[in-house]
């Protein structure tokens, strides 16, 4: 989930913070400048690791701060391509589900990454997967607040630097345009949709049965046989724990 | 400002959990010396995801533990990401070993994934609540088969 990322920033430490050591100044500055902030193409910045260099300290005329290059490496989150994370469900839109780690919130599964057959409920805002035993369908909603386990499928940084004054019909409609779109600097695309296909056979599960997962809560554990194995010929018994509400 | 290597090193939970956890005690040691203006984002992105981790089994991990881990895992042949995600995950069931190795069933047998959940779960200490009721649950049910 999270990586270590070397780079290099001057930093500038003005005159009145000169008493203060030099280490425990600039570690303060990057930590101001980087920390829970997004890197184009690297990741989310969460803090600064250590100093592994720090050249020379230079006072340039007409700015009485001192200016000294840092090498340094920080920590970023920076999840990798099929990593699996935990996280909680923090809405339902017809665009998919939005999921959130808490200090990460971007994170959406398009409707095509949730578990098939899936339909979005419109009355009460969530999708919900609607599973098919020999029983009769079962539906389970997707929650808000439900823990829920993915997988990493793409990542999308967006530059948002500002960019230079627009054109001349834009600055006449000012009152309208003062909102911009607001776009996340660093999107992740996952899916909750696991492909159980082996080499060989296609394996079928279907659930055998439904205990709750722990008292009180609304959670139930799905034991799931599986049906077919062409290659080993038997059937084997897995669980798994969604975070799922069955009503 | 400029990146040399955006993928120096990989960090286990564990490791950002120790580092923001002494972050946190050195701020609280130096007292309100710092301008407050500043320091929020790191505040709060420190604060988010100390709660983010504390939630993993990474809490009940240490260094020890961790390099015994590294050490058991040599023979399984697997590759340095699937270890990381079963440190951080502490899998207990062979679902979710197969969702976290790519290939299992090409790569691993069945008695392979037994012994993998098996070394997983001894040397990586889960939460002691849960496992306090699984044993409890265990001697309750022991109990009654041997009253019956």
């Amino acid at each position: 989930m999270f990586v270590l990322v070397e780079m290099t920033d001057t930093v500038r430490i003005p005159p009145w913070q000169f008493e203060r050591k030099l280490n425990e100044s600039i570690a303060e500055e990057l930590n101001k400048k980087l920390a829970n902030k997004v890197v184009y193409n690297v990741g989310l910045c969460i803090c600064l690791y250590d100093i592994t260099k720090l050249e020379d300290s230079y006072i340039f005329p007409g700015d009485g701060a001192s200016h000294t290059k840092v090498h340094f490496r920080y920590v970023v989150f920076h999840p990798f391509l099929d990593e699996i994370l935990i996280g909680q469900i923090k809405s339902c839109s017809q665009d998919g589900v939005h999921v959130s780690i808490g200090f990460f919130d971007d994170i959406v599964i398009p409707p095509e990454s949730l578990q098939q057959p899936a339909k979005f409920d419109e009355a009460e805002q969530v999708w919900v997967w609607e599973y098919e035993t020999e029983e009769g369908a079962h539906d389970l909603y997707m929650d808000i607040g439900e823990e829920i386990r993915f997988r990493v499928v793409d990542e999308t940084f967006v530059d948002t630097s500002p960019t230079g004054p627009s054109s001349a019909e834009a600055s006449t409609s000012n009152a309208t345009e003062e909102v911009q779109k607001k776009e996340a600097p660093y999107t992740l695309v996952v899916t909750m949709c696991i492909n159980f296909y082996s080499l060989v056979s296609v394996v079928v599960y279907s659930v055998s049965e439904i205990a709750p997962l722990s008292q009180g809560t609304d959670c139930f554990k799905l034991t799931m046989k599986q049906s077919q194995n062409e290659r080993s010929g038997k059937g084997e018994k897995q669980s798994f724990s969604c975070g799922c509400s069955v009503f | 400002m400029e990146v040399k290597d955006a993928n120096a090193a990989l960090l286990s939970n564990f490791e950002v959990y120790q580092l923001l956890t002494d972050l946190k005690q050195q701020r609280k040691e130096s007292g309100k010396t710092k301008q407050s203006s500043g320091q929020q984002n790191l505040n709060t992105i420190m604060y988010e995801t100390l709660k983010y981790i504390s939630k993993t089994p990474c809490r009940y991990q240490s260094p020890e533990i961790v390099r015994e881990f590294l050490v058991a895992m040599k023979d399984h042949k697997l590759t340095k990401a699937e270890k990381l995600q079963l440190l951080n995950h502490r899998p207990v069931t062979a679902v979710e070993i197969q969702l976290m190795v790519e290939e299992s069933e090409e790569r691993l047998t069945e008695e392979q994934i037994e012994s993998l959940l098996q070394t997983v779960t001894t040397i990586l200490p889960g939460d002691p609540e849960e496992q306090h009721r699984d044993s409890a649950m265990a001697t309750e049910d022991k109990a009654a088969t041997d009253v019956v």
